[in-house]
């Protein structure tokens, strides 16, 4: 599954800049492997050493926290956006 | 003047210089002022503070600015009541409410972060500043944007008592309300924040915006005689004010201005959104984001920010965490109200209404000090009355007319 990927400023200096790019993958799981294989380093970013997604990050299916869908394992579908936002701001 | 150091991420430990960021680049995690506390110790003492104006900046060293406060002056040094007839009510001994919803000049305790993100966004040199809020901090942005004379953008959902949005439209702010929850809004700031120059208070001024809350625990401590209470119980939305309260009590015992800080930490949350309330009950560290449904809508953050150390701040103090209905948190309102006089808005019925629980349950003891933490002001909360009180009486303006009503009220007792 295609998927456009949003990137915030602190991951940009990983994609050469670039503040969207394309990935493929079933799952998000699979989707931050294929982001890894050609931005190496933005997984262990995005994830812990034990594999879940950091504390202070939220990613979002189409405007959805995927910690409602199914986490890492939530399904993606073509033309799926995902969101990678930094959870420290508000309150 | 300045006692700070730099910004520290509070994961990794990563230090950073000081600048408009909020999060570590490495692992995202929230980035902490750093103070010298070893300076601090040589200049700061009571006596010095006690000589001071009464306001929060009577603690400037420990307030994370470069250069004087340049807005906000006469923020801070709210009552803090000795609460008897509440006391009677809950049946405990020794009971304060710390008053924040006299706050100047916006009724809630979003007066002291703002006090200190607005002074230190112009000295970094913003001409705008910004927020995400579910209303007080609206309040409390565009009041103090307005006496600074910069531009203010407020992001709020659209859903927000009336209150918070007049008390925000009349200091001539861009009031943006936007359709979803405040995570909704929140998430949207994080990418205008990212596109925009703005100093959003409570995203790239974040660590030094936090910092204003410590002078609401420090004004505790300094009231009740240079002492910190054995309870104390703070209202929850992101999770920000009870880690602050936390620090502030360590602050001061680390200083030597209070014996050390050994008060037990509780959280406050509304049942119709309290992950971070669920969390600690289930003895877990990890938090589930929820879809809020309350009416405690300053406290609706289904996604809260610092919800992972508010949880840390309960246990490690030796607190616990509890949440209310709403109609507990209208109860709560009025019992307040009834005993001691103060008119808090709904966040302030979830404290006392959690109170009042965790009294009952027994988690807190009858007989040692206790002090409830009042954030925010009834009169911005309305909505939540409608319906809920004693009708009034109309009558013409003729005595026979008021003694009929006497007679009338007379029969009904």
């Amino acid at each position: 599954m295609a998927v456009k990927v949003r990137i915030p400023t602190p991951l940009r200096s990983l994609t050469e800049g670039q503040a969207e790019v394309a990935a493929d993958g079933k799952t998000v799981q699979e989707m931050i492997e294929n982001l890894e294989n050609r931005y190496a380093g933005i997984r262990e970013r995005i994830c812990d050493e034990n594999g879940r997604l950091r504390r202070f990050v939220n990613l979002y299916l189409n405007d959805e926290d995927i910690r409602f869908l199914s986490d890492l394992d939530t399904e993606l579908h073509d033309g799926d956006t995902l969101s990678i936002v930094p959870a420290i701001a508000g309150g | 003047m300045s006692y700070v150091q730099g910004l520290k991420c509070r994961e990794c430990a990563r230090e950073y210089p000081k600048e408009p960021v909020n999060i570590c680049e490495f692992c995202f995690g929230p980035l902490e002022v750093v103070y010298d506390y070893e300076a601090i110790g040589k200049v700061l003492s009571r006596e010095l503070i006690a000589s001071r104006m009464p306001n929060m900046w009577r603690y400037v060293e420990l307030l994370p600015l470069d250069e004087a406060p340049t807005v906000g002056h006469d923020v801070g040094f709210t009552p803090l009541v000795r609460a008897d007839n509440l006391a009677r009510a809950l049946g405990v001994s020794e009971l304060y409410v710390k008053n924040d919803a006299v706050s100047y000049p916006t009724l809630s305790f979003k007066d002291r972060v703002v006090a200190v993100a607005v002074s230190k966004a112009r000295e970094f040199g913003f001409d705008t500043v910004a927020c995400a809020s579910t209303g007080n901090l609206a309040n409390a942005v565009a009041a103090c944007a307005a006496s600074a004379g910069l531009n203010s953008y407020i992001f709020i959902p659209s859903d927000l008592e009336q209150g918070k949005v007049l008390g925000t439209q009349i200091f001539g702010t861009n009031l943006v309300a936007v359709r979803g929850t405040y995570d909704d809004v929140n998430r949207l700031c994080t990418e205008i924040a990212d596109k925009y120059c703005w100093a959003f208070v409570n995203i790239n001024i974040r660590p030094f915006y936090a910092e204003g809350s410590k002078a609401y625990a420090f004004e505790i401590a300094e009231q009740l005689g240079w002492r910190t209470p054995q309870h104390i119980v703070v209202p929850m939305a992101g999770g920000s004010l009870i880690t602050k309260v936390h620090k502030a009590f360590k602050e001061f015992a680390q200083l030597g201005l209070i014996e050390a800080a050994k008060t037990r930490i509780y959280g406050a949350q509304a049942a119709g959104c309290s992950p971070i309330v669920t969390a600690v009950k289930h003895e877990t560290d990890l938090f589930k984001p929820v879809k809020p449904k309350t009416i405690a809508k300053s406290l609706a953050i289904g996604n809260p920010a610092d919800g992972y150390y508010a949880i840390q701040t309960m246990t490690q103090s030796g607190g616990w965490g509890e949440d209310v209905t709403d109609a507990e948190i209208i109860a709560a309102m009025k019992l307040l109200a009834e005993t001691e006089g103060i008119f808090t808005e709904t966040a302030g019925g979830v404290t006392v209404g959690v109170t009042k629980k965790l009294i009952e349950q027994g988690r807190i003891p009858r007989d040692e000090s206790i002090v409830i933490c009042i954030t925010g002001n009834g009169l911005k909360t309305q909505e939540a009355l409608h319906g809920e009180l004693t009708e009034q009486h109309l009558i013409d303006a003729k005595l026979t007319s008021f003694e009929a009503l006497l007679v009338e009220k007379e029969a009904q007792v």
